[in-house]
């Protein structure tokens, strides 16, 4: 059992969790993630660890389904029946002069620690933020606290430049020759347009991928992604790669064999 | 030399236990047990315990039974097996204890499985495992891993006196026997009782760690662990290497069985972690995880179920009385019949293409090997499970300096079972590659004895 030290609601559907756990705290870094499960009978979700100190360890979770929503559901003071890490394999820090990360929705989540790293490393970090609207952009001040300069776009336009990530990126890479490294994390179909667009603007790209998980530690094979032909288990090879080769189309497939599913447990949730 | 029948043990009705994953062999009643013991003729040089992977003393215990001395017969057992209940249900007989049985040449082998099981469980109820161990000496040990070596390495280390902590990756302990042996042909309720005797014992668990991860080797050692015993497994699914094995709607049996196990998938709808399953279904592979999943596979409601081995019925490593279970329950077994192919529309698989084999010479595991014939077959299928092989995760031998391993991913040990590593230990499938219950078992109490021979030289 894990206790639940500290809980902060970001954003409507963005909360963020300190949680005790020791044993995913002493190794962890950024690009782990820990496997979740709220109660005896709950699945086990993905997330990524965000920060940690000695005991602690931060996760920030937008509320989408059932799980995600149970999670919601958990107080401080509450426990967590599982709370598995760190897992995945770090984060490769590269040697860049710098680096333009690029967050879609929650992504931006994932993103923050990774782009701390590359500070840390003493190279420039800049960071485009999108979301649908300005109440799912979150970390805003922590973004603007490591990076020189932080691009917000909305679907809708209610905050930062109307549009898509992708518009801004293509921007920053024609006019700004020393970015020489693109980070994309969000949603596989944003992942795979920024991959397009670093591409042929001739820039290397890293992207972290989101198949589904059941156990996180290369047990079942249902994480398993194409890159380059080849398979790789992303609970245990990634879940950050190089995004050149990736088969985004893939993924996003297998992404969505399981809605129908997934759907009729949230409704059940309604219910509950 | 006696030619009485052996006593069939009782199943349940094949067309009504498709329905549910109650355990479908029923065991024995004292009176059968009794008839059946009776048949053991008490060799003088038993080759059935030569046979054995622990060396169970199986004339003695069988002697014992006839004497209605039950739990003696259980003490007797249980000296060279922790897990009697267990192996009696899942050994694979015919080619151990059973298959060395002098009786086999003029009739039928004594069903020794079936006694073990009946002795075992005879203990389970009376609660005989339970019994006071050594103080604890304050010599901590780290065991990794809570299938049958782990387990076994506990209980024999905590009955020296060592102060053994169990860390285990996932959310349940029991390894295999957990996530991966379904309830009809292991009740999970025998695994828990397994796992409570070892708690009464004093052996701490520890779970949701995965050492390498959340604890490296060697920050056990920093921690105060003298010695560490590796029983990780070998729980990583192997491919089957051809086109379409990522589309939607193929499965790992390992994916399979975690769903429906230990995500209890089998409760759906109530289980939040579902299973996909159409109606037609074909499960690729010969052994006991192929049956396995082929035979939930129709429990979980599919029409059409069937098999596809590369090679022909008498090298089907399964147990043999799953496969003749697996038959009962309508499962269809297509030998000499090798995928080649997966194919899919719109990213999801909707057809299995096939070539038909003949078989060869012998390969170096003696058995024929499958050559192709150029003739190819194709099935329309709904899901495809594959089951063809385990071998050990990564992630220990990816972060632990200095661990040397096979090329396969095995750990190396020597002689006494230790690793590349000064007081590091392993054995089970982490060691062997994918193997049996019986002989990780085994691996995991003589471990012990090592450790302990290790322990005593470099502790005060
Ligand atoms: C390595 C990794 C890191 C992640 N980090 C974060 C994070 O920091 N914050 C965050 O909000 N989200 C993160 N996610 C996504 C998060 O795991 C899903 O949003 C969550 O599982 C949704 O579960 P649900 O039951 O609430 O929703 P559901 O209704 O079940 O699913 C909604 C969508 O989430 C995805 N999903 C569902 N189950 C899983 C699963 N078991 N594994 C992976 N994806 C799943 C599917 O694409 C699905 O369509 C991460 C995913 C991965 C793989
Ligand atoms: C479906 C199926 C059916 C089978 N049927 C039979 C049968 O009928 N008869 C038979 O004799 N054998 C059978 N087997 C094989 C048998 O179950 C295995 O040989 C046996 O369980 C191996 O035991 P083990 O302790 O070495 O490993 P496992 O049982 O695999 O246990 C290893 C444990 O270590 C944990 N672990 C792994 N990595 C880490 C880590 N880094 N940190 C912490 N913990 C870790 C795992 O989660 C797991 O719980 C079957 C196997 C399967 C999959
Ligand atoms: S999540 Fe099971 S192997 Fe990656």
């Amino acid at each position: 059992m894990y206790d639940i030290v500290e809980k902060r609601i970001l954003q409507n559907d963005i909360e963020w969790m300190r949680v005790r756990a020791p044993f995913v705290a002493r190794n962890a870094q950024p690009g782990h993630f820990v496997m979740v499960r709220v109660d005896a009978d709950g699945e086990r979700v993905p997330l990524t660890i965000v920060d940690h100190d000695q005991t602690d360890v931060v996760i920030i979770y937008q509320k989408l389904g059932y799980t995600t929503r149970q999670l919601s559901f958990k107080q401080e003071g509450d426990t967590l029946e599982t709370f598995q890490g760190p897992l995945g394999k770090a984060a490769h820090i590269r040697d860049k002069q710098h680096v333009i990360g690029v967050a879609g929705g929650v992504g931006s989540a994932p993103l923050l620690p990774q782009l701390k790293a590359y500070k840390e490393k003493g190279i420039r970090v800049d960071a485009i933020l999108g979301a649908r609207s300005q109440e799912y952009l979150i970390l805003l001040d922590e973004y603007r606290a490591i990076c020189d300069h932080v691009y917000i776009t909305t679907d809708d336009g209610s905050l930062g430049q109307e549009g898509r990530v992708t518009d801004a990126l293509k921007i920053r890479l024609e006019t700004d020759a020393s970015i020489d490294h693109v980070i994309a994390i969000g949603p596989a179909i944003m992942m795979k347009y920024v991959v397009e667009m670093a591409k042929s603007h001739q820039r290397s790209v890293d992207v972290s991928l989101n198949p589904i998980m059941i156990d996180g530690t290369g047990m079942c094979g249902n994480c398993r992604v194409s890159i380059a032909g080849k398979t790789f288990f992303a609970c245990i090879d990634g879940p950050d790669f190089a995004g050149e080769a990736v088969d985004f189309d893939e993924l996003i497939a297998r992404q969505s064999y399981y809605k129908k599913e997934e759907h009729d447990c949230f409704l059940r949730l309604k219910d509950e | 030399m006696n030619k009485i029948p052996r006593t069939p043990m009782r199943n349940q009705d094949a067309i009504e236990r498709r329905n549910h994953f109650l355990e479908v062999a029923l065991g024995y009643s004292l009176e059968e047990a009794r008839a059946e013991a009776a048949r053991c003729i008490q060799c003088k040089n038993p080759r059935c315990v030569v046979a054995c992977p622990v060396r169970v003393k199986i004339p003695e215990f069988i002697k014992l039974l006839l004497e209605d001395a039950l739990d003696e017969a259980f003490e007797t057992i249980y000296e060279d097996n922790i897990l009697p209940s267990i192996c009696g249900r899942v050994c694979p007989q015919e080619s151990q204890c059973e298959g060395a049985c002098i009786l086999n040449i003029k009739s039928e082998s004594v069903a020794i499985g079936a006694l073990e099981r009946f002795v075992g469980d005879y203990g389970m109820d009376k609660n005989l495992a339970d019994k006071p161990v050594k103080e604890n000496n304050g010599i901590k040990v780290a065991v990794v891993g809570s299938g049958p070596a782990g387990l076994a390495n506990a209980a024999s280390m905590r009955r020296k006196g060592y102060d053994v902590t169990i860390f285990e990756a996932l959310h349940e302990y029991g390894g295999v026997l957990s996530y991966g042996i379904p309830d009809f042909r292991l009740p999970k309720d025998i695994v828990k009782n397994e796992i409570d005797n070892l708690k009464k014992m004093g052996v701490t668990f520890v779970r949701d760690v995965v050492v390498g991860k959340s604890i490296t080797i060697e920050q056990l050692f920093e921690d105060g662990y003298q010695s560490v015993f590796i029983g990780s497994g070998a729980g990583l699914p192997s491919a089957l290497g051809v086109a379409g094995e990522n589309l939607n709607g193929v499965y790992y049996a390992n994916e399979f069985l975690t769903r429906v196990n230990l995500m209890k998938a089998r409760n759906e709808p109530l289980s939040k972690t579902p299973m996909k399953l159409g109606d037609t279904i074909a499960v690729v592979g010969g052994g006991n995880v192929a049956m396995d999943a082929a035979r939930t596979a129709k429990r979980l409601g599919a029409k059409d179920v069937f098999i596809l081995y590369r090679r022909d019925r008498k090298s089907l490593p399964a147990r043999l009385d799953e496969i003749h279970h697996a038959e009962d329950e309508g499962i269809d077994l297509r030998l000499l019949t090798n995928p080649v192919e997966l194919i899919g529309e719109n990213h999801v698989v909707k057809q299995v293409r096939c070539e038909k084999m003949k078989l060869g010479e012998p390969d170096s595991s003696g058995r024929q090997r499958p050559l192709p014939t150029g003739e190819f077959v194709t099935f329309d299928i709904d899901n495809i499970i594959i089951a063809i092989g385990q071998k050990p995760n990564p992630i220990i031998k990816d972060n632990t300096l200095g661990l040397q391993t096979q090329p396969w991913g095995g750990i190396i040990t020597d002689e006494f079972q230790m690793t590349s590593l000064p007081g590091v230990f392993a054995g089970g499938d982490v060691v062997t590659g994918a193997a049996t219950v019986i002989l990780a078992m085994g691996a995991g109490k003589d471990a012990a004895h090592h450790m302990d021979e290790y322990l005593k030289t470099t502790t005060r």
